[in-house]
């Protein structure tokens, strides 16, 4: 093997910086050692073995765990490892959705806005953070199609970071839709509640129409396909991104917060028949049995207090434990800028101080929001063959003294602490976040107390 | 308030014990940080029936009077002084239209308002004043928020009492003033940082020539009480020929009377200034008036660690996982190494969260390089000197309030809880939150 020629060593050597150093980082086994892992889809192992090769984990196990020979050993003692953050509602990125010329945008796609250059998304990587829903504000009923990402190192565009495959044809996010007061406003907009509804199930009964008239179409273009007078059918961006949600395949992400509003998302789910996650639901803990009995999951941003306006006023701290008593799947989410991406972990530590368990706590920052996303497959928990996408701790993950020491997605760090160009983004300071035009709105408008944005 | 017989029992307790007065409640802690001190392993706090402090030591010297209610914690600390905030005046539904109008800290109709008060609007029934005493803030210096050039004046007050005279420790102690585009985005005018430094500096000069006018009608009064029986005057100060007639007082203006206060250091500026324009501006204005300044926000103080140390101003900093532009986690680790007194606060939040929680923030610091024993002394003594009320709470010492907070493991730790808040000796919550 020694004995090659010097020439094709070289070519070699050429050939594999050519192809590409992140890939080739990728294709040689990395073994992670000594860290406490935490799978999330079984107990914790102590001195823990994680193999790692081309983007995916090959092998988790205890410390007997056998490498691929010549892996590049990464030693972790004392530290804890774990599956990746997912954030299923985040606002960085500097995404943007539909306008104020209408309530309802669902041909409208967030992805089209995002900025993968974007400081804010530093929050994100800083924070343990690897895969997020990117989505527009609930200033809309329907404020437009949502943008499942991962952050993937040296991305150029926001194709780099899609799970879908292609943008034209895959589907690559959910549906960003809300109700209660903050979609509530002047014309075009709803003035109440009840109208709210009315004009979601006026849209949707439109799209049910017209996925009825595809399936004619493509049955009579079957039995009679020399037919030309049949003009070929005009394609409406509306109605096809909402046929994806009737068909269950884009998942409804629903901003909502009072109990009766709930009520009106359970509504809608039973009438059309979609997969929806419940975003907030401030009042959730109202309705946990109604939640548990749909199958609908609830993603909660944690705040410190109740109130900010009326809406959140019965914010109550037990919520994590007894949707979870209740059987109701859990999730925790930043809605950055509301809270910030680097403190996702606190939210499920102040839930376990609440009463929710610790093994639930965990698997509703990893797991529980992948299942939100339809991403369980891929990601959410350290197993063999899943995308190998895990944060390096420096303790306890619901310690508000440990750090995130290291970000991996796909077996490439993507955030190093020890890095000073990194760590400036997990403690801020001057000019670090530099925000762009539209956070620095979305910012004010918080400060400022005006609603119709975000929460 | 307490009844004959429970106050006979206790006196005839305290009498049988020998102890020096009717103890109400004991404390005994696994670890006491007295923040004045260093911590004491298992050990006892008296409070007596005045509310003080009456004895505080090792669990083995301690003599706790029979029928003192004993509670018993593994982390006892002082009861947390948040040294701004507009809870209160500022309610939990954040609204200002139809029946339930509960946003009182900032008042658009002009810049400059120095004459409005907190005590006018201090709702001690309010919600958010129960939660921030739940996570163990006894006392709270709240009152008009950041927004206008002058918001009015601040107070301190207990996070107890039905109503505002019952829970006013300091019934003003500071007025909120704001530098830079927070101001200009309320009103028209100032429309820039360089307007409302001019307007400020113009209002300041008007309060000096109004306290001169005071003064000249005072002096003028001294002199017609001293030179009463010379006769020489007539009844309206008119005397013979080129005399000037005697300076009447002016008419009683409030808002100059409160700008004057802060001439003569009376009450103190709070500024809130973030960047570092802003923070230059208030120190000079400092300079040239002379008052007692207090800098708050001061995101950006890290880049003026040097001339904030030496214009000896402290510094309410920011809550630490606020959104303020330019804010760092280290910050307050940066204010201490430089020897910058200064406390952090909970401040003010326009939605969500509708209010901070002390200890929370002040854990974000510990996390990042400040560590438990000064973020602990940044929310307790540090801000009740700034305050200038630690003779008073921010320190466990005998003759201090009797204002604990009670916590099963370290306070800052999010899974640990706050399990009893006490103030004045009076046990307000013994639940695990």
């Amino acid at each position: 093997m020694r004995k090659r020629t010097r020439p094709f060593t070289l070519i070699l050597a050429l050939a594999a910086l050519y192809v590409a150093l992140p890939a080739a980082a990728q294709e040689e086994p990395h073994v992670f050692r000594g860290a406490q892992i935490l799978p999330i889809v079984g107990p914790p192992i102590d001195s823990g073995v994680l193999v790692v090769q081309g983007g995916k984990i090959t092998d988790v196990g205890g410390p007997d765990t056998r490498a691929p020979r010549g892996a590049v050993e990464h030693d972790l003692s004392g530290k804890v490892l774990m599956p990746g953050l997912v954030d299923t509602h985040s606002h960085v990125g500097s995404v943007s959705g539909g306008d104020r010329s209408s309530p309802l945008h669902p041909e409208v796609r967030n992805l089209d806005s995002i900025d993968v250059a974007a400081d804010s998304v530093w929050r994100a990587r800083a924070g343990g953070i690897t895969t997020l829903n990117m989505m527009s504000g609930s200033g809309h009923l329907m404020s437009g199609q949502t943008a499942y990402v991962k952050l993937r190192d040296g991305a150029r565009t926001i194709e780099d970071w899609l799970y879908c495959d292609d943008p034209l044809t895959g589907i690559c996010g959910g549906m960003k839709m809300a109700n209660g007061t903050n979609s509530i406003g002047s014309p075009p907009f709803p003035g109440t509640r009840s109208k709210s509804a009315a004009l979601v199930r006026n849209l949707y009964h439109e799209a049910v129409a017209y996925v009825e008239k595809m399936a004619e179409a493509e049955t009579e273009d079957g039995d009679d396909e020399d037919d030309d007078e049949d003009a070929p059918a005009k394609r409406d961006l509306r109605m096809e991104a909402l046929a994806e949600v009737l068909a269950g395949d884009r998942i409804v992400q629903h901003h909502t917060h009072r109990h009766n509003d709930i009520a009106t998302v359970l509504r809608l789910k039973e009438e059309f028949g979609f997969r929806v996650v419940v975003q907030h639901g401030t009042e959730s803990w109202k309705v946990a049995e109604e939640l548990a009995a749909a199958g609908v999951p609830v993603s909660i941003t944690w705040i410190d207090s109740p109130g900010g306006k009326e809406e959140v006023i019965d914010w109550n701290m037990e919520m994590a434990a007894l949707l979870e008593q209740a059987g109701v799947d859990v999730a925790f989410n930043t809605d950055d800028s509301v809270t910030d991406s680097r403190l996702l972990f606190r939210a499920a530590a102040i839930a376990v101080r609440y009463g929710m368990s610790r093994e639930k706590a965990l698997e509703a920052l990893t797991l529980a929001p992948a299942r939100m996303l339809g991403l369980e497959d891929r990601i959410g928990s350290l197993e063999a063959g899943k995308d190998a996408d895990f944060v390096v701790l420096s303790g306890d993950p619901l310690s508000v003294y440990s750090k995130v020491e290291q970000t991996w997605v796909e077996g490439t760090m993507i955030y190093d602490r020890s890095n000073p160009d990194h760590r400036k983004y997990a403690v801020g300071g001057y000019k670090v976040y530099r925000t762009t035009a539209e956070e620095e709105h979305m910012t004010q408008q918080l400060l400022s107390g005006e609603t119709g944005e975000t929460r | 308030m307490k009844r004959l017989g429970t106050t006979l029992l206790l006196v005839a307790v305290a009498a049988l014990a020998g102890g020096p007065a009717a103890a109400q409640v004991a404390v005994r802690a696994e670890t006491l940080h007295t923040v004045s001190g260093p911590p004491i392993r298992n050990a006892v706090v008296i409070a007596g029936a005045d509310g003080k402090i009456e004895w505080v030591g090792p669990a083995a010297d301690a003599n706790i009077p029979d029928g003192a209610r004993v509670l018993e914690a593994a982390v006892v600390t002082p009861g947390l002084v948040d040294p701004h905030s507009v809870v209160g005046l500022s309610g939990a539904l954040n609204s200002n239209v139809g029946p339930v109008r509960d946003q009182d800290q900032l008042e658009r109709s002009s810049p400059i308002q120095p004459d409005l008060r907190a005590i006018d609007a201090y709702d001690a029934n309010e919600t958010l004043v129960e939660w921030v005493r739940s996570y163990g803030v006894t006392t709270l210096h709240t009152g008009h928020g950041p927004g206008a050039l002058i918001s009015g004046q601040t107070m301190i007050a207990k996070t107890r009492g039905r109503n505002v005279e019952q829970a006013t420790l300091v019934p003003a102690r500071m007025l909120a003033a704001t530098l830079g585009n927070a101001v200009s985005s309320n009103f028209q005018s100032p429309g820039t940082s360089s307007k409302g430094v001019a307007m400020l500096r113009g209002a300041f000069i008007g309060a000096q020539a109004y306290l001169e006018e005071v003064r000249k009608a005072e002096e003028a009064g001294d002199e017609d009480e001293s030179s009463d029986d010379n006769g020489d005057e007539d009844s309206e100060g008119h005397h013979d020929g080129d005399a000037k007639p005697a300076p009447k007082p002016p008419p009683r203006d409030l808002a100059k009377e409160a700008l004057g206060q802060v001439l003569d250091g009376e009450l103190s500026l709070l500024i809130t200034a973030n960047t570092v324009p802003e923070i230059a501006a208030a120190l000079r204005l400092q300079s040239e008036f002379g008052f007692d300044l207090v800098l708050d926000g001061a995101a950006e103080s890290y880049l003026l660690l040097d001339e904030i140390r030496e214009a000896g101003v402290p510094v309410v900093l920011h809550p630490t996982m606020s959104r303020v532009r330019n804010g760092s986690y280290e910050t307050a680790a940066k204010l201490a190494d430089a020897g910058i007194p200064f406390a952090l606060q909970t401040g003010f939040e326009g939605y969500v969260p509708k209010t901070r929680v002390l200890l929370w923030e002040a854990a974000i610091a510990a996390a990042n390089g400040l560590g438990r024993e000064r973020a602990l002394e940044a929310i307790t003594l540090s801000p009740a000197r700034i305050l200038g009320i630690d003779d008073r709470v921010g320190s466990i010492e005998v003759g201090k309030d009797a204002d604990l907070a009670l916590f099963d493991g370290d306070p800052f730790e999010y899974t640990s809880h706050i399990c009893g808040v006490i103030i004045e000796a009076e046990v307000m919550s013994t639940e695990c939150r």
